[in-house]
């Protein structure tokens, strides 16, 4: 076997020993943008199908966190940049090639139409909220004649933005553990299944959380499968792919990824969710509750590991 | 017009006197840098061979950073240097995440700043300061599209390779073997 050893004089601040960049902002936002990517595809489809009275912590109560965390996720971003006063210069350019660009521009027309949709929303949620201004009043009910349109918008907007999440990552081939087209499914399937865990905290009659403990179950399904076809992609790849999958396979990030956002983060909450499916008492918010940390974990490790990767010269 | 440089591993001592020449020539800061010298040691022992690489941004012809950039703040110039407009940068760091050279690096003003090739010395018809101060004179730049030019007939009389062209980047910095 030929080995080799390289010793570099480069020291860079964030790049040497490895690459680190990209600190626990972005992936903080990519989990929080994905969350809400989630609640508002819920929350739109269902008011496309006409069910806003049978699913009210879905459609109505979910949706007025969108707005909050989507601004959180923002400032996370803006955070993140460190050529602050320059970030207007996103909104000169449409760049189609760069998927930080039209994730940017996502965000754009994302962001108010989520406030558009809590404001559809809240009235139901808070019956006594008095909107003090008529033309306020005027202007929702306005809105609500176009909840439908507003609803298709949306969705197409969310799962743009919940797929961003994952491409952002895949389309650095430097990275070879983000160089997987697996990351923009499995990021918004990650989205959807961390939006039933927010829809089921937030007091769901029975029906409804029923229906979302299914809908959890079968979306943490399609993740558990994605993860681990994404790994055997791995596997099955070159050499940079093969040592990327190393570091999840007997690596630095084994533990945190197979215990604590495998384990903790899904199997543990679907298989606690079974067990409540068939009898068991367990109260609603501790499945719940894994899946948004396992969510979070996720991305964390992703976006950490991937910087550990890199290609081997 | 495509700019190249040509380095050759067989006279390169690794004195870095061209990470010390672009420091100065480019103001970069303390505890940074543009240009490094790395030493690879290949094989199994006692089978060893040693090779000195002074790297750098590769230029590439198919510049990842480039395509990844959301504003255009990096961008290729006549000759296909890849520079970074710093007016324009926001500091995503999108760019140094795409570089499978890590060849980038936040400038403590905030944008990404990285090798020029010295294009200010180039358009005078200068080499860049790495390559003018090399004591071995290991360094080659010019024009490949040139078939007359120093840098073309070398490429054309040695062997060479470049770095991880398996990338698909199509790296402009080609190393003699």
């Amino acid at each position: 076997m030929i080995e080799e050893l390289i010793v570099s004089g480069r020291m860079n601040p964030e790049i040497d020993p490895h690459l680190h960049a990209w600190p626990w902002y972005v992936p903080t936002d990519l989990f929080l943008a994905a969350l809400v990517a989630g609640i508002l595809i819920f929350s739109a489809f269902l008011t496309l199908h006409g069910k806003e009275n049978e699913f009210p912590a879905a459609v109505k109560r979910a949706p007025l966190f969108a707005p909050f965390l989507l601004g959180i996720a923002l400032l996370l971003l803006f955070l993140d940049l460190s050529h602050k006063l320059y970030f207007w210069q996103l909104y000169t350019n449409i760049r189609w090639e760069s998927p930080m660009s039209w994730g940017s521009w996502t965000y754009l027309f994302i962001t108010p139409l989520s406030v558009l949709w809590a404001a559809i929303h809240i009235q139901d949620v808070f019956p006594n909220l008095d909107l003090k201004f008529s033309w306020l009043k005027e202007s929702i009910e306005w809105l609500k004649t176009y909840k439908k349109v507003l609803a298709g918008i949306i969705i197409l907007l969310a799962i743009t933005l919940g797929m961003y999440t994952g491409i952002l990552l895949s389309a650095f081939n430097a990275r070879p553990l983000w160089n997987s087209a697996i990351l923009g499914p499995l990021f918004l399937t990650s989205g959807l299944t961390t939006a039933t865990a927010v829809v089921l905290l937030l007091k769901p009659n029975e029906k409804e959380e029923r229906r979302f403990i299914v809908l959890m179950l079968i979306f943490a399904g399609i993740q558990i499968f994605l993860l681990i076809h994404m790994i055997m992609g791995y596997l099955a790849g070159t050499q940079v792919h093969i040592e990327a999958a190393r570091l999840l396979l007997g690596g630095e990030y084994t533990t945190s990824f197979w215990v604590f956002a495998f384990g903790f983060g899904l199997v543990l909450p679907v298989v606690l969710q079974l067990l409540k499916l068939n009898g068991s008492k367990i109260p609603v918010t501790v499945p719940a509750v894994l899946i948004i940390v396992g969510g979070l974990l996720l991305r964390l490790i992703i976006v950490e590991a991937g910087q550990a990767s890199r290609w081997l010269y | 017009m495509r700019y190249a440089m040509a380095i050759d591993t067989k006279k390169c001592v690794g004195c870095s006197d061209c990470v010390v020449a672009c420091q100065t020539e480019n103001n970069v800061p303390i505890g940074y840098c543009r240009d490094w010298v790395i030493e690879a040691t290949t094989g199994t022992y006692p089978d060893l061979s040693l090779e000195f690489r002074s790297e750098r941004c590769n230029h590439c012809s198919n510049a990842p950073c480039v395509r990844c950039c959301p504003t255009e703040a990096s961008h290729v110039v006549n000759g296909g240097i890849v520079l970074v407009d710093h007016n324009e940068c926001i500091g995503c760091k999108a760019c140094i995440e795409s570089c499978p050279y890590d060849a980038r690096f936040v400038h403590p003003e905030g944008y990404v700043d990285k090798c020029t090739f010295c294009i200010h010395r180039v358009e005078k018809g200068e080499n860049p300061a790495c390559v003018n101060v090399c004591p071995t004179k290991c360094m080659y730049f010019g024009d490949t599209d040139d078939s007359n030019s120093e840098i073309s007939k070398i490429l054309k009389k040695r062997k060479w390779k470049t770095l991880i062209p398996e990338a698909g980047t199509d790296p402009n910095i080609y190393y003699l073997i």
